[in-house]
């Protein structure tokens, strides 16, 4: 049987785990086995048109010139869209929250930078007559070398693949081309150090490939408004996303959505219901945009590739000193939201573990493959991954249990992390220990007498002062415990002059840039969740 | 070019006309107007518009609909057995066998085929009937223990 352990997650949550191991039903189950739940494409309108996209057969290419001629004058056709036709055909997702530069065309125009990028989009009486309409479109294209390595796209003379970021990184704080976490000296005790381990560590793109792929309709209304059934995960992102790109008030948009055939984070990109709604504005009538399980493969967002350097430095008594992450993560051709996904990858280095010299370097990086974007746990899912296979090969490598291991670097109550917050409420020595139990798995007598409780605090309650920083001026403020756990591009403006300080020896982030437009600023969604603390 | 097409659809007849080589999905849903019917792929691989046609199970969207004229198409739509729900139906709810719930008509249509002409099926014999489905949620077990327990209770029902 499960229980809350109250002792130690007294302020965590309320709940005390009554649903777990028990069977319970999803509220909208009956829908479900019955057949009746409403997904977007369930709605059914009279003249419904169809909207395809011609996508680039290339990596890479500048297009030379785009003959539509031919498939204007197809029977069915209603409308030719090309990026010329889309009110503002530059965007980035996290442009609501003033977090990334426009990078990426709704229809691209001049160049294409990844394979299945859309160029041109046909407006049909039937999916048929758009698909055999677009066969007769001509474009020239010049092919133009293309890079697919983070690695190699960071190399001197590499290809440039997005203008907006001509050298392949993502902009942080306006002046790092990568995200950094500093704490202590990690040379210095690697030179110290007993013990020093590097390993790599790669991981793959991934296709959620949720069984209803990616979609929208939009229905003009009478009164100048649109409604929009779309498959999202993300509904106001959405909403805010389309009015941007549509140039139109948030207001005059409908959106109804929430039955989502799965999504796992593959269904936050708005990746039709720009196109969907301009496509309605032009035409007068209801427009589905709808993803074959070919274009979901090919241009509907993965996870990210990352790749992963841990090096890390160990005493032979089983304590690590040391640890220097260096990661590279493959956003493909344009952000999404790969620069989130470094930002929580940095948030999570070094593990849970207290570590008094840590090292981070992240990169976002830009390459010619298909863009990617959130997934279940993105930015911190691989680099669990490559902490907790390091984790074991130190382990190994010394001769000491995996388990006791860990639970000799967990965190402790009261200990500084790498980002200048104090531990607190830790319990991955009793989770462990628990769990050593149930598995038989002998931990040593000593190791079952740890807690997160004790051995805490006073000297691992340091912030060790980064000695590649400058000092801070006197007077500056004492490292703040837990004042503020936010990133600053995460504060809605109104919060700028919050009195939370920066941390003592950190860089101080760059405050939001001023933006163009408003919209959304503070109506940011669920895409991200809540944070518990 | 339309071709009527007459089906026994869930016990009623209906009748409607198609464009020549449509499919059996297309038909369901825009012709015939069930939307208990979804298409996952459109290209006969992940099961998800599974219905049967004269009791075997066959994926709609690669399904001539000329090909059914006069035969007997049973969907999610026709499963509860008059207000009851299907025993198939009730056990995927007690098993919390569906999340998004979008693959759930095809599971559900392919379970059926499969105790209707096997009520005491193995694990083995459930897990060759769903081969074909693709559930990218939940996990197959709830759904395999879903089917396993509706044979159990309808055998009990019956006998």
């Amino acid at each position: 049987m499960l229980e809350m352990r109250k002792d130690i997650f007294a302020d965590e949550r309320d709940d005390d785990l009554r649903e777990v191991g028990r069977p319970t039903q999803r509220q909208d189950i009956l829908g479900h086995v019955t057949g009746t739940s409403a997904y977007y494409d369930d709605h059914h309108f009279a003249n419904l048109l169809h909207l395809k996209v011609l996508r680039s057969p290339h990596p890479h290419a500048r297009i030379r010139s785009i003959d539509d001629a031919a498939a204007a004058r197809a029977p069915g056709v209603k409308r030719i869209i090309r990026g010329a036709d889309v009110p503002v055909n530059l965007n980035t997702l996290l442009s609501l929250i003033q977090f990334g530069k426009d990078d990426e065309p709704s229809l691209a125009t001049e160049t294409v930078r990844y394979r299945g990028e859309p160029i041109l989009a046909v407006v049909a009486t039937s999916e048929r007559a758009a698909r055999q309409a677009l066969e007769l479109v001509r474009i020239s294209y010049d092919p133009l070398p293309a890079v697919f390595d983070v690695e190699d796209a960071l190399k001197p003379g590499a290809v440039s693949v997005n203008p907006v970021y001509p050298k392949n990184t993502f902009d942080y704080h306006r002046k790092y081309d990568h995200q950094k976490l500093r704490f202590g000296d990690v040379e210095a005790a690697f030179a110290k150090a007993d013990m020093v381990f590097e390993e790599r560590y790669q991981m793959s793109p991934i296709e959620h490939a949720p069984t209803e792929t990616n979609g929208s309709i939009a229905v003009p209304d009478t009164n100048g408004r649109f409604t929009v059934y779309t498959s999202t995960q993300a509904l106001f992102f959405s909403l805010d996303t389309s009015a941007k790109i549509n140039a139109m008030p948030s207001n005059q948009l409908h959106f109804i959505g929430g039955t989502v055939g799965g999504g796992f984070g593959g269904k936050v990109d708005t990746l039709t219901e720009p196109l969907a709604i301009l496509a309605a504005r032009l035409t007068g009538a209801p427009v589905r945009y709808r993803l074959s399980r070919h274009e979901e493969m090919q241009f509907g967002s993965p996870r990210g590739a990352e790749r992963i350097y841990i090096k890390d430095g160990v005493m032979r008594d089983g304590r690590i000193v040391a640890r220097k992450v260096r990661a590279y993560f493959d956003s493909g051709a344009y952000t999404r939201l790969s620069s989130y996904a470094v930002v929580k990858c940095v948030a999570h280095i070094p593990g849970p573990y207290t570590i008094p010299n840590v090292h981070g370097d992240v990169y976002c990086v830009f390459t010619n493959r298909t863009p990617a974007t959130a997934m279940r746990g993105f930015g911190v899912t691989a680099l669990d991954f490559a902490l907790e296979c390091q984790m074991d090969k130190d382990a190994v490598a010394i001769g000491m249990d995996p388990l006791e291991f860990r639970v000799l670097n967990a965190y402790r109550d009261g200990d500084m992390k790498a980002h200048r917050r104090v531990a607190k409420n830790c319990a991955l020595i009793e989770c462990a220990q628990v769990a050593a139990e149930r598995a038989h798995w002998p931990l040593r007598d000593e190791f079952r007498r740890m807690s997160s409780r004790k051995g805490g605090g006073e000297a691992r309650a340091e912030a060790v002062a980064d000695r590649t920083l400058k000092p801070a001026p006197p007077g500056a403020p004492r490292t703040p415990a837990s004042s503020s756990q936010r990133a600053a591009y995460e504060r809605p403006p109104a919060d700028a002059k919050s009195p939370a300080s920066p941390a003592r020896d950190m860089p101080s982030p760059a405050a939001p840039p001023p933006s163009g437009s408003t919209h959304g600023v503070r109506r940011f969604s669920s895409i991200f969740g809540t944070r518990r603390r | 070019m339309k071709t009527p097409i007459q089906l026994r659809l869930n016990g009623e007849d209906v009748a409607t006309f198609a464009d020549g080589g449509a499919n059996l999905l297309d038909v369901l849903r825009y012709s015939v107007g069930d939307l208990t019917v979804k298409g996952g792929c459109w290209q006969g691989t992940c099961g998800t518009c599974t219905v049967l046609v004269d009791g075997a199970p066959r994926l709609a969207c690669v399904t001539l609909a000329e090909s059914c004229s006069g035969n007997s198409v049973e969907t999610v739509a026709g499963l509860r057995r008059g207000a009851d729900l299907h025993p198939l139906q009730t056990a995927f709810m007690e098993h919390f066998a569906a999340q998004c719930g979008y693959c759930t008509p095809g599971m559900l249509m392919a379970a059926k085929a499969l105790l209707d002409r096997n009520p005491n099926p193995t694990r083995e014999d459930v897990v060759d009937a769903i081969c074909g489905n693709i559930c990218r949620c939940t996990g197959y077990e709830p759904i395999i223990a879903a089917i396993l327990d509706a044979a159990r209770k309808d055998a009990r029902r019956s006998a």
